[in-house]
């Protein structure tokens, strides 16, 4: 096989967010990477993705990077976003067909042998995520701070990620 | 059949069992059985618990904006969605099927069978193959597909690589993974590049190969369980799909082919326009989904099932020619009946489409028409349209209306899992009667109702999702009381949770 689909001209930073922009709030994953795409100083080293749902195939996006973005909506969030470091884990969200970022880590170790990239999930809060709703108000002042945070992660040194981010895990961002 | 079992006579003395929500299919959808003291089955149902308000969704819409606006109803089949508008699209700009630019008809079909290989291969390698694999009554550990790329690396990783290659192709004709805008009214919006089509053309005789690979795999899978796989959840239905003029096996455009139980014809290359004529959509109190039905037969005996099994019935032969083996291979399994009714055959029929699809992006490939030539299309307006093809589930319909300043004044769409509602709710109950009834209801049998709806690989609801949804949670309450009798939990770890109240 030539593999053409495994020869991947990686940026070395992914940013990967899920969600249907026609589903309320579940919008706040793609509308978070447009801002991203007007606001970022430079797009050289950064790749901006979005799906509806993250699925097997997307281990196959994480080759040859040194850093992993996810981005979702949550309903699991109590402040406006949170950050999280990811490990590989093999969850139950292997029995649907959407798939955790973890669980995406680890069919990415599955497949290709290697700890995955450095990876976090980027959680915004969601409330209402009905077909054909608009963004609900809350989540606009949401996506703004998480979009603040984003810039601020993403154009630092990438030595520097861990230290924002568990700086942010501990409340002092 | 088991009607008898959608409605217990004395359901205030029966206890009740629920599934919910039914894992690994796309969407919300819940099993409940009423049981008597000693565990028979009394009723069995499948429900749709989230009501999706498609059309409403679509009136108030400029009908140009359909072909984007539709993929989002589906995470899982945009582009279904997106071809189906498109046709519709293309009547009301005064273009009928016949009469797209022959580039633009091309670079569509390569854009659907590209959806169909990857929907069908994310389905089988991801969803059912562990099922299969390691059997439905396994460790619950095992059921999904780290753990098949663990025991089984070769075969999973394969279903990975398939499942890229059709979102490539995707990405590739329609110009983004996700949101692309492939097809518009009356034609596409571009052609192949050279450099897109030999980026395709490297892996097609890879994915061809293993594609041949996978039908050998669950014929082995399948022949090596008989006669168990061809009695599981099976049903005696009539089967409606599209088909090509000369009688092959189509997906993207024919006329509408029905057949009963027998393989006897209801109806052969009907113009799906005239849709009314032919179906009509029952609603039941207790579930969302309509159950629709083929007029000429009636409520009772006209519903039919649809996808790839419907399809490899119906089809005389299929026009490529190692998927046209395989079809001859799998009809002959039967013996000398007429259809395959095995509700588990849908995993063989996936399979040898997805043969097909490889063979057919290998063709199309080939193809100079792909490459450039006339892609639009113009011609006089028109206020209706309908759009039909054949999505990786099955039949799908769309049907719109305009009014005069291009706006969406009317929207009804038929979504295959719609037209499989019946068949699922018939192998459901068998299921429960025939595996079940009488037995202690543990967590692998209650998986055997799972196995049943996922062979038809539903897809119940749309694209939302969000962190923190419990998969999968059983109750057994007292139908009288309500009180709970017994529960059996999923946990995020694996861990199965049985607690007896």
């Amino acid at each position: 096989m030539t593999d053409a689909l495994n020869t991947h001209a990686s940026k070395p930073v992914l940013v990967l967010a899920v969600g249907n922009p026609s589903r309320g709030d579940d919008a706040l994953g793609p509308l978070l990477l447009e801002k991203l795409e007007s606001g970022l100083p430079a797009l050289d080293s950064i790749e901006l993705l979005t799906d509806f749902q993250l699925q097997i195939e997307h281990a196959m996006d994480l080759q040859n990077r040194s850093l992993v973005l996810f981005v979702d909506a949550s309903v699991a969030v109590e402040q406006a976003f949170s950050l999280e470091a990811l490990s590989p884990e093999r969850d139950d969200s292997f029995t649907s067909h959407a798939m955790t970022p973890a669980a995406v880590l680890a069919v990415y170790q599955m497949v290709y042998h290697e700890p995955p990239p450095p990876s976090f999930l980027l959680s915004i809060r969601g409330e209402a995520f009905e077909l054909g709703a608009e963004l609900s108000a809350l989540a606009v002042g949401y996506l703004e701070e998480a979009y603040q945070f984003s810039l601020q992660f993403l154009t630092q040194e990438t030595e520097h990620k861990p230290i924002l981010a568990e700086a942010l895990m501990e409340g002092k961002y | 059949m088991y009607e008898h079992l959608e409605t217990a006579e004395n359901r205030a003395e029966l206890k009740r069992v629920v599934v919910d929500p039914v894992s690994r299919v796309e969407g919300h959808g819940k099993v409940t059985l009423l049981v008597d003291d000693n565990n028979i089955v009394k009723q069995a149902r499948l429900h749709i618990v989230e009501f999706r308000g498609f059309e409403r969704f679509i009136q108030g819409r400029p009908y140009w904006e359909l072909p984007v606006l539709v993929q989002r109803l589906c995470g899982i089949c945009p582009v279904s969605h997106h071809l189906a508008a498109a046709k519709a699209i293309d009547q009301l700009a005064g273009i009928d099927p016949d009469d797209l630019p022959v580039s633009a008809d091309k670079l569509r079909r390569l854009l659907h069978f590209g959806q169909v290989m990857q929907s069908h291969a994310l389905h089988f390698f991801h969803l059912s193959s562990p099922d299969l694999l390691f059997g439905f009554d396994s460790d619950i550990s095992k059921r999904n597909i780290v753990a098949v790329l663990a025991e089984h690396t070769d075969i999973g990783l394969k279903g990975v690589k398939l499942r890229k290659y059709g979102q490539e192709v995707i990405r590739m004709v329609s110009g983004k993974r996700v949101h692309g805008t492939g097809a518009i009214a009356g034609g596409m919006n571009k052609a192949l590049s050279i450099t897109e089509r030999d980026y395709l053309l490297a892996d097609i005789d890879q994915m061809i190969a293993w594609s041949q690979d996978a039908v050998a795999l669950i014929k082995q899978v399948h022949c090596a369980n008989l006669p168990y796989y061809d009695e599981f959840a099976t049903i005696k239905s009539n089967y409606l799909g599209l088909i090509k003029p000369n009688g092959a096996l189509e997906l993207y455009h024919g006329g509408i082919r029905a057949k009963t139980a027998e393989g006897d014809t209801i109806t052969d290359h009907y113009d799906y326009c005239q849709y009314n004529d032919l179906i009509h959509e029952e609603v039941r109190s207790w579930s969302y989904m309509k159950f629709p039905y083929l007029l000429s037969l009636g409520k009772e005996n006209g519903w039919y099932r649809v996808g790839p099994l419907a399809r490899v019935n119906n089809c005389d032969f299929i026009d490529t020619p190692l998927a046209e083996a395989a079809r001859v291979e799998f009809k002959a399994h039967g013996g000398q009946a007429a259809m395959v009714h095995s509700t588990l055959a849908f995993h063989w029929t996936r399979l040898i489409e997805v043969l097909h699809c490889a063979e057919s992006i290998k063709l199309l490939l080939n193809d100079p028409d792909i490459l450039g030539g006339e892609l639009v299309r113009q011609g006089e307006k028109r206020y209706e349209g309908i759009g039909v093809i054949e999505a990786p589930r099955g039949t799908l319909f769309h049907h719109y209306q305009v009014d005069e300043n291009d706006i969406v004044t009317k929207a009804n769409l038929i979504v295959s899992t719609t037209s499989n509602n019946m068949g699922m709710n018939e192998s459901v109950r068998q299921v429960a009667a025939e595996y079940l009834s009488g037995h202690e209801l543990t967590e692998p049998l209650l998986n055997n109702l799972e196995v049943a709806i996922r062979a038809y690989d539903p897809c119940l609801s749309c694209a939302t999702h969000a962190l923190g949804k419990m998969p999968l949670k059983l109750e057994l309450r007292s139908w009288q009381s309500e009180d709970l009798l017994a529960s059996l939990t999923k946990h995020s770890d694996g861990r199965i949770e049985h607690a007896r109240i």
